[in-house]
């Protein structure tokens, strides 16, 4: 179970660095906000998660070696392309509701972190709604497919598969490392790095 | 000594940090204050799990009521539904539409503009200044505003 946890908090802290790094220069106004609010989020169910596993949140987020995270593959890509950007928010939405709602009965914080993702489905699926026909957003998401897939437990891919509409493959499994996740550890460590432990902000 | 009354009656004069209009008793964040032997215990429950305001707000109890141990609890108890009658009339008349209960807003996607009362409003952006808030238009009387997730 705490390994579950651990999997979920990471990618929960991974996946709002990615959507973060929209702040700023995303293509709209709206989704510069919208991402931003998304990331702040996801990043808030990550610390819930890792309180729930160690007295110091901020230690476990930050002090372990890259290889040590369980965050799957799927949120580590660096995907500075809005069709994959979006691709990746809709899958990764969709992944994250049936494996929240199996969480439900055993981990208290699980239904507060669902009550809040309704809002992230919401704007992923007016985005599907927009993009579902679009050749760029299509091809997206079947490249991106199999490391969907990846952030489920095996049991519960099949059920993926009947929400998305696409035939189980081979996923990208956690404990694999893309190779632009040294850089982004190192990015998202570095204040911890630089500050002296206990600084008060 | 002091009384379970005189906490509740100083947690009401601190205001949300994101909106000071309400306080944290308006907002239906403090779950129980029990005081026992001198003791105050208060339990607390954030809004969003991301608000950078929690931490804002735990500090803000410790300073308010010393003597208190506040507790985060961080359950499903808190959803918008808590927002006392009070509370919403406050946010309402500074501009920010209430949120509607849960039940009547999953069954309808009515919205009502804070400042005219009319219902011909239209969702500009799901996401807001903060993560609690959208962003909507009225197209009664063209005053964009932010309304009040229900969650």
């Amino acid at each position: 179970m705490n390994d579950l946890l651990l999997g979920l908090a990471d990618d929960e802290l991974v996946i709002g660095w990615r959507d973060s790094e929209w702040t700023g220069i995303a293509p709209m106004l709206e989704e510069d906000v919208a991402f931003s609010s998304i990331a702040q989020n996801e990043i808030g169910h990550a610390r819930a998660v890792y309180e729930l596993l160690a007295d110091d949140a901020d230690a476990l987020a930050f002090d372990r070696a890259p290889n040590e995270y369980r965050c799957a593959p799927f949120v580590q890509l660096h995907l500075l392309e809005w069709a994959h950007t979006i691709a990746r928010r809709w899958l990764y939405e969709v992944a994250d509701e049936i494996r929240i709602a199996a969480l439900i009965d055993d981990v208290p914080v699980a239904a507060k972190i669902n009550r809040e993702e309704t809002y992230h489905r919401m704007h992923a699926e007016m985005w599907h709604e927009r993009l579902r026909d679009e050749p760029r957003f299509r091809e997206a998401v079947t490249e991106l497919w199999p490391y969907a897939l990846g952030v489920l437990l095996p049991n519960q891919r099949p059920d993926l598969c009947a929400r998305v509409g696409l035939d189980e493959v081979a996923a990208v499994e956690r404990g694999t490392f893309d190779d632009s996740f040294a850089a982004l550890h190192d990015e998202m460590t570095m204040v911890r790095r630089s500050a002296p432990a206990g600084a008060q902000w | 000594m002091v009384t379970v009354e005189q906490v509740w009656a100083a947690l009401e004069e601190i205001p949300d940090p994101e909106i000071p209009v309400v306080s944290l008793v308006d907002l239906g964040v403090i779950r129980s204050v029990e005081v026992s032997d001198g003791r105050v215990h208060v339990q607390f429950t954030p809004t969003f799990l991301g608000c950078p305001a929690l931490e804002f707000m735990k500090r803000a109890i410790e300073e308010k009521v010393p003597q208190a141990e506040v507790e985060v609890v961080q359950d499903d108890s808190w959803s918008t539904d808590k927002i006392t009658p009070a509370g919403r009339e406050k946010l309402r008349a500074a501009g920010f539409a209430p949120p509607a209960p849960r039940l009547v807003q999953l069954q309808s996607q009515v919205h009502r503009c804070p400042y005219c009362g009319s219902t011909e409003t239209r969702l500009e952006n799901l996401f807001g200044p903060t993560p609690c808030r959208s962003l909507r238009y009225c197209t009664s009387c063209r005053q964009p505003f932010e309304q009040f997730k229900t969650i």
